[in-house]
């Protein structure tokens, strides 16, 4: 009967301890299906843009912050927009430093090979100039 | 045999007329599927609201929310400059250009026709609000096809409390003014507006894109 009762008693225990682990594991799960890694490093990128739209950032005020990005992006080990290389690469054209303006057209090409066509129209433009 | 049909006939409509209510018209999504797209081509916002400045903070907006769904999106600085450089700067005339002249300069799978419905503060005695509306087209430019459309609105109203008293509501909408004036709500308020258009996995929303891990899972 004693031995009956102390079964019980353990079986309970190996219960709770597996309904523990089991809840260990439902908030594992939920805590990465509610809020997935966002796929890209926004940071300053899209308050840049409105900034160029409405005139209110010169070009190297963007570059120091869209610089900053590239650091932090580096350190997290995310990956930058889309079209945030090829909005650098229209900053240095307007501060006349030819050289990054291709390196940065052929970066958005490079990792994101969807905007080919555009960034080679962008290239032979820039070169006619 | 006959009051048993008959009861069976009554079931059945009585199921239709509850699922009818329960249920809304789900997306055709058949012409989208077909399209695949990978890269989006965001147009300048037409404007329908009296803000200028909106078509700024929209499209300023418009590039995480399809990025995040999984797709290229053009970068839309140098989409204005080009459409500028070839002498067109109205969203109008923009949105007006052939799919295949567009296909051609930026090699987009598909063009995102956005319209502006709404954008700004009303102020009124109780509380100031600040609305943006806004209304998309998603269009194959291979094809001309229309494969998705959507519209979405956003309030700073949205969370806010009721029960503060009238002295209360009053300080609060003396003090939402000033706060809207200062930092540029309409601005947040249109994030708010365009992640809810432009995001996938929504009812009724955008399908993911083939840089989301979530592609063709819906």
């Amino acid at each position: 009967m004693m031995v009956c009762g102390e079964i019980i008693v353990k079986r309970i225990e190996t219960l709770v301890q597996h309904t523990a682990i089991l809840a260990v594991y439902a908030l594992v799960l939920t805590g990465c299906a509610s809020a997935p890694k966002p796929l890209y490093h926004w940071d300053s990128y899209q308050t840049q843009v409105y900034k160029h739209f409405k005139g209110e950032a010169g070009p190297e005020e963007q570059i120091t912050a869209l610089e900053k990005d590239i650091q932090k992006a580096r350190s997290e080990n995310t990956a930058l927009p889309p079209g945030f290389h090829a909005h650098l690469a229209l900053l240095y054209a307007e501060i006349g430093k030819e050289d990054q303006v291709i390196q940065e057209l052929e970066t958005e090409k490079r990792m994101f090979p969807e905007s080919s066509s555009f960034m080679d129209f962008l290239t032979h433009r820039f070169n006619k100039q | 045999m006959g009051r048993k049909l008959s009861r069976g006939i009554t079931a059945l409509l009585i199921g239709a007329i509850l699922t009818g209510c329960a249920t809304t018209q789900p997306y055709d999504y058949t012409a989208f599927r077909q399209s695949k797209p990978k890269s989006i081509l965001v147009l300048p916002p037409i404007n329908d609201s009296l803000e200028v400045n909106a078509p700024n903070s929209v499209l300023a907006h418009a590039t995480l929310p399809l990025a995040e769904s999984g797709y290229y999106v053009f970068p839309v600085t140098l989409v204005v400059d080009t459409f500028r450089e070839n002498g067109l700067t109205s969203p109008g005339d923009i949105q007006a250009v052939a799919p295949a002249k567009l296909l051609e300069i930026f090699g987009a799978d598909a063009g995102l026709y956005i319209k502006i419905k709404k954008y700004g503060t009303t102020y009124v005695v109780i509380s100031s609000s600040t609305t943006v509306a806004a209304d998309a087209k998603l269009i194959d430019l291979r094809t001309g096809q229309l494969l998705w459309e959507g519209s979405a609105y956003a309030s700073s109203d949205e969370g806010g409390n009721s029960g503060d008293g009238l002295v209360g509501l009053l300080v609060k909408a003396i003090a939402n003014q000033v706060i809207a004036s200062v930092t540029d709500e309409g601005h947040t308020v249109a994030g708010m507006a365009t992640r809810r258009l432009l995001s996938a996995g929504r009812p009724n929303g955008l399908l993911y894109g083939p840089r989301s891990p979530y592609y063709e899972q819906q």
